[in-house]
């Protein structure tokens, strides 16, 4: 009892970094039906940035915003400079631009911060938390928490706001979203801004469990993006229910099977979605037009 | 086809005789390791664009039949004994009978299925050339014997760029004869609409399925060579980011046009090398000029050079097509 309470709790901060990383992949796809390949490397900078600011001096709290804020203006810069430049560019130029920024990137961080591997303090002590015999790192309850607040405020912000409502609008019909006066590119740099500022608020969030590395954001984001595929890729909450599943299983094939092949159980799991339900669990099914 | 053939086989013959010469004009032997990693990475890359500049299907993955082949090769000969032509083939025949049942499973779907079940089975394949330590030595990796055909035995840095040089020679003339076969004009046709080519009567599982299969087939001879050129094989050949490299490759060079393989394979090669002296700004700059290329030419560099070319000249067209987006119909709003 106290391994499954174990690993359950362990399967809930792995999923809970995974859905954080697969939500900017699904928002994104949304508004743009572009996978965006420099997603890992906004989490990165979040931890990244995080380290930078403290070792400036500045207090936690102001580190952390500084670097979600930090990674908004980066998406909003890609978008602006490289993305809206490509003119009447396929889904596949799209793509390789997002590539060559998430090398530029990783590139980036290797010059300001070299090629170590980073951390700071969990925010509420190094204490793990004991739950009925079972222990988990304090750090992890403010993973769970912001995936919690990032959920809330997705809801809040396509349910509530206006901007939301015309992103929804550009992703069914971009052309009949620009009749309608909606400001296209905009809405596009919105939606990788806020891409962004979620990827880097996992990145400071789990640095204390995973520490950070110019070259985290990789393995990171194939993880976020089967979260994002098992959700099927167009929803946002689809990412995180993705990312919880896929943490947990992840979990427990590694507890009660084996840990060799824990990092191939999220791949195994998306061969199965793709041969059994191929839109995912929350898409919409693909409509081909001639 | 008629007409293009006496120039494409000029193009071949051209390609051929600057192969034959590079020895010569390189300075030393690195040059030549450099050369024989740009010959693979574009016979991959022409088996990709097929698959992806053709038939409109793209590919998360390839650098996992890459290992197949190369891991293959390395297995056989170093463990089991047996003589590498022979290896190779069984490297193919495994890469053809994993993408025949993928396609089989996944090709059917639309969209942006493939891409996703090829990742998903190419990093699978890298768990497992991770993982199997006592078969593959994991992380390490494993050293190859040398190349012999019938008990020749091939020495040095040149065999190997001479194995790379003839397969890129024949992966040009193999391609080429395909994509003006009617084969080719069949996936040509599918990569333009699904829905009219199957109105033409084309069946589009079968065409789909075979040029998946055969350009896994390219992957995997390429790593074969590789293996027995390198005469080391480690899993970072059949990572994720490989398997994005070659993508990456195609679309810069051009999709759906040969020459445009052996351009952005070659270029993607050589970059990191020619940037060696920035050490630190490599990657920075690497992933600068990637941006770069497809804001000015995201048509990749070879069709944007032919349409340049084809303002002068009026119908000049050495091998290949303008490009054509793969995944662009679903974009369009």
């Amino acid at each position: 009892m106290v391994d499954f309470l174990q690993f359950l709790l362990s399967g809930i901060t792995r999923g809970s970094i995974y859905g954080l990383v697969g939500v900017g992949f699904a928002l994104i796809f949304r508004s743009s039906h572009a996978i965006n390949f420099a997603q890992g490397e906004f989490v990165m900078i979040g931890g990244m940035a995080t380290v930078f600011f403290l070792t400036l001096g500045l207090p936690l709290v102001l580190a952390a915003a500084g670097a979600v804020v930090a990674a908004a203006l980066i998406g909003a810069l890609l978008q602006r400079l490289a993305i809206a430049q490509a003119k009447n560019a396929s889904v596949l130029t799209i793509i390789i631009i997002t590539i060559g920024a998430g090398m530029m990137l990783r590139g980036a961080a290797e010059i300001v911060m070299g090629r170590n591997f980073h951390s700071y303090p969990a925010f509420s002590g190094e204490l793990p938390v004991d739950l009925l015999g079972a222990k988990m790192q304090s750090q992890s309850l403010w993973v769970v928490a912001a995936l919690v607040l990032v959920t809330i405020g997705i809801h809040f912000f396509f349910a509530r706001t206006r901007l939301g409502k015309a992103v929804e609008a550009t992703f069914s019909n971009r052309f009949a979203a620009t009749v309608i006066g909606i400001n296209v590119p905009r809405i596009l740099i919105v939606c990788f801004m806020l891409s962004a500022a979620i990827g880097a608020l996992g990145g400071v969030v789990m640095t204390p469990i995973t520490l950070t590395h110019f070259e985290l954001g990789v393995p990171l984001a194939l993880k976020g993006f089967c979260a994002a595929i098992v959700g099927g890729l167009t929803s946002p909450f689809g990412a995180i229910i993705g990312g919880l599943i896929l943490g947990l299983s992840e979990a427990f094939a590694g507890g009660y099977i084996s840990p060799t092949y824990q990092e191939a159980v999220a791949f195994v799991i998306i061969i199965a979605m793709l041969i059994f339900r191929p839109q995912g669990l929350f898409g919409r099914r693909a409509v081909e037009r001639v | 086809m008629t007409s293009d053939t006496p120039r494409q086989l000029i193009a071949c013959a051209v390609l051929a005789t600057a192969l034959a010469l590079l020895p010569i004009v390189a300075p030393n032997p690195y040059y030549l390791d450099l050369a024989t990693k740009a010959c693979l990475a574009a016979v991959v890359c022409i088996g990709l664009n097929l698959l992806s500049g053709y038939a409109g299907q793209l590919s998360l993955g390839h650098a996992a039949f890459f290992g197949v082949g190369a891991y293959a090769s390395a297995i056989l000969c170093a463990k089991v004994g047996i003589t590498p032509v022979v290896a190779m083939l069984a490297g193919c025949l495994i890469s053809a009978g994993i993408a025949y049942v993928m396609a089989r499973t996944v090709l059917r779907l639309k969209g942006h299925y493939l891409a996703m079940a090829t990742l998903a089975f190419g990093v699978i394949i890298s768990i497992v050339l991770n993982r199997e330590v006592a078969l593959t030595g994991g992380p390490d990796g494993m050293s190859v014997p040398r190349f012999n055909l019938f008990g020749y035995r091939t020495t040095g840095v040149w065999a190997g760029y001479g194995l790379a040089a003839v397969a890129l020679v024949l992966a040009v003339r193999t391609a080429i004869v395909f994509v003006n076969s009617r084969v080719g004009r069949a996936l040509r046709a599918i990569g333009d609409s699904e829905v009219a080519a199957e109105g033409l009567g084309i069946d589009i599982a079968r065409y789909k399925t075979g040029v998946f299969v055969i350009s896994a087939v390219f992957a995997s001879v390429a790593g074969s060579i590789f293996a027995h050129a390198d005469r080391f094989v480690s899993p970072a050949e059949a990572g994720f980011m490989r398997s994005v490299e070659f993508v990456a490759m195609i679309v810069i060079g051009g999709l759906g046009s040969v020459a445009g393989s052996i351009v952005g394979a070659t270029l993607l090669t050589l970059l990191p090398q020619l940037l060696a002296g920035f050490d630190h700004y490599r990657h920075f700059l690497t992933g600068l000029i990637l941006i770069l290329i497809m804001i000015f030419m995201p048509a990749g560099i070879v069709p944007t050079l032919l349409a340049s070319g084809r303002a002068l000249h009026d119908r000049y067209r050495p091998f290949g097509r303008s490009a054509r987006s793969v995944t662009g119909r679903t974009s369009e709003g």
